[in-house]
């Protein structure tokens, strides 16, 4: 795709003649871009809501920011899964109050209109006040534009006209199927992560996709894993790969344990029969090669704009928004097979946590990272950032900035008003 | 019979060996058998063996802990910011076994470059005598802030 409006041109430079790709650092710092975004790419992509383990039961409810808009996503008496925007149609307050929870009906607390789990109005006291003209049933809770569910995970477009979700998805379906059929009966675990960086949205959509900081900024995580037993002589040897529509994966080879289903000697020897059970039974399901995959390979998943599934030492699902140019806020959940055996579950949360979170070994310093390149930008004297990394190979390698580079086609596509 | 003087002692010497960034005094005045939990803000009560939490150190992970913090390669902690552990309600339970159970409150305020940053919570710990000498044989801190929204990480040692 050419970008042809000028005013992107001067944020994204696809020079492939040169090999040469580099972003304008004003598409980090300028409060006018910050603008245009929730304009153009959080008010038009399909942005991930929540999960469907996490509303199992009809009337079970969660609370979640989206584009900085407050929504709640429920199951609905019939069974569907709904997604409100959370304000009231009569004067405005918010309907649903706890971040979670079950209810049969939402009431407003400020005149007591309530509504059901479909968003019918069902209760207005005093309704004889308004005559016989009024339409109560306009009057329901109002649904984002758009929502759709992929293999559990729930998306919601505040934009009517968008493409389908699976057709959105593109090659990153794929992806998701190999995940979930991996995982079997899928749930978020209970346990938030919800944090902050000081930092450009942007920066932790490339960073989540970024093989080539791993070595350097997570030294002390490797060697951890060294220290513990574990080889890391076999590398993470792999591929990035663009997707279609902005999506993007790196898919390489785990130096490190996967609780399905690749031992390693931090998981003790008492594990390694379970492993292989477990292992069998991926086997049996999915064939030798597509279970060998599940296995031994790690995903790093972008679903465009910001939605990361990470299958790595554990699986979690982030997500983040742009509060500001300079700041987002940032949501993270871990996804287990439902009813997992206790050992099991300990397992894959030791690997999680070892790594994984504002507590883990390596999130720290991934959130200082990418404030650091925040502060960096503002010291000026330099314009753009260099992202050009493997472009001059037929197969980008992981620790290449290919997948990167796709990110930023479909952004400068999006703020260029052509999608 | 250990009084609450002599827990609160105890507690002071912790946070000073915090604040000091005496990371491996601080480890010595644990059990071998240690585990230092820190639950998710929305889930306070989360269990570790079945719940995502913040951190679930055992003694080789929180030796791993202290070894990263001091590496100089724990790049959100380096330089290490500047503390302040401020203890205090600290309440003796009755005791359970050789255990003793304490509950305190705590503040963690964290200073590093132009930020200012304030953790709040409650610890609950149980401490045994081994040697002559308090030990900590578990800390949960819980949080009481809804979210790490204000503080970013947990990347200190609360």
């Amino acid at each position: 795709m050419t970008v042809t409006d000028a005013r992107t041109d001067a944020y994204v430079d696809d020079d492939r003649a040169h090999h040469r790709f580099r972003v304008h650092r004003s598409t980090m710092t300028s409060p006018d871009v910050f603008a245009l975004e929730i304009e153009r790419i959080f008010g038009r992509c399909w942005l991930y809501v929540g999960h469907e383990s996490e509303i199992r039961e009809r009337g079970d409810y969660v609370r979640r920011p989206i584009a900085n808009r407050q929504v709640f996503m429920v199951r609905s008496r019939s069974g569907q899964v709904k997604v409100f925007h959370n304000t009231c149609p009569h004067r405005g307050a918010t309907i649903c109050r706890k971040d979670a929870g079950n209810a049969k009906v939402f009431q407003c607390f400020y005149h007591a209109w309530s509504f059901d789990t479909e968003g019918s109005l069902v209760g207005v006291p005093d309704r004889e006040a308004y005559g016989d003209g009024l339409d109560f049933s306009a009057l329901g809770l109002r649904s984002v534009a758009r929502v759709e569910s992929y293999r559990g995970f729930v998306f919601a477009c505040f934009d009517p006209d968008v493409v389908g979700l699976v057709e959105y998805l593109a090659g990153a379906a794929e992806y998701l199927d190999l995940i979930v059929d991996a995982t079997g009966d899928a749930e978020i675990i209970s346990g938030t992560n919800a944090y902050a960086i000081d930092a450009n949205w942007k920066l932790l959509a490339e960073n989540s996709i970024d093989g080539y900081h791993a070595v350097p900024t997570h030294d002390t995580y490797f060697k951890y894993l060294t220290a513990l037993g574990t080889s890391l002589a076999g590398g993470v040897a792999g591929t990035a790969t663009g997707l279609g529509n902005g999506h993007a994966v790196l898919e390489y080879r785990a130096p490190w344990g996967r609780p399905v289903a690749k031992w390693e000697p931090l998981f003790g020897e008492d594990a390694r029969e379970e492993i292989d059970r477990l292992r069998a039974d991926l086997v049996g399901r999915h064939g030798e090669e597509r279970a060998a995959r599940m296995a031994d390979t790690n995903r790093n998943l972008l679903i465009y704009p910001n939605l990361v599934v990470n299958d790595i030492m554990a699986i979690t699902v982030r997500t983040f928004m742009p509060v500001s140019a300079e700041r987002m806020e940032v949501t993270a959940w871990e996804l287990a097979p439902r009813d997992e055996l206790p050992e099991l579950r300990q397992r894959r949360l030791d690997s999680f946590l070892t790594f994984l979170g504002p507590g883990g070994f390596a999130t720290p310093d991934d959130i200082e990272a990418l404030e650091s390149c925040q502060q960096g930008f503002r010291s000026g004297g330099v314009e753009w950032n260099d992202i050009s990394r493997g472009m001059a190979r037929d197969v980008p390698q992981t620790n290449d900035e290919e997948q990167m580079r796709a990110f930023w086609r479909q952004w400068a596509s999006h703020m260029a008003g052509d999608l | 019979m250990i009084t609450r003087a002599e827990v609160e002692d105890f507690l002071y010497r912790e946070a000073e060996l915090l604040d000091d960034w005496d990371l491996d005094g601080w480890l010595a005045l644990w059990t071998d058998d240690a585990r230092y939990v820190v639950p998710c803000n929305d889930a306070p009560d989360g269990d570790p063996s079945r719940d995502l939490v913040l951190i679930d150190d055992n003694a080789l992970r929180l030796a791993s802990r202290v070894e990263r913090l001091n590496s100089r390669k724990a790049h959100r902690e380096y330089p290490h910011s500047t503390t302040s552990h401020q203890v205090s309600n600290v309440r003796l339970r009755a005791m359970e076994g050789d255990e003793l159970p304490v509950v305190a409150e705590f503040t963690v305020w964290r200073f590093r470059g132009e930020r200012s940053t304030t953790y709040v919570g409650r610890s609950t710990y149980r401490l045994r005598i081994v040697d002559g000498e308090l030990r900590i044989r578990s800390k949960r801190a819980v949080l009481a802030m809804g979210s790490l929204r204000q503080v970013a990480d947990v990347a200190i040692i609360l």
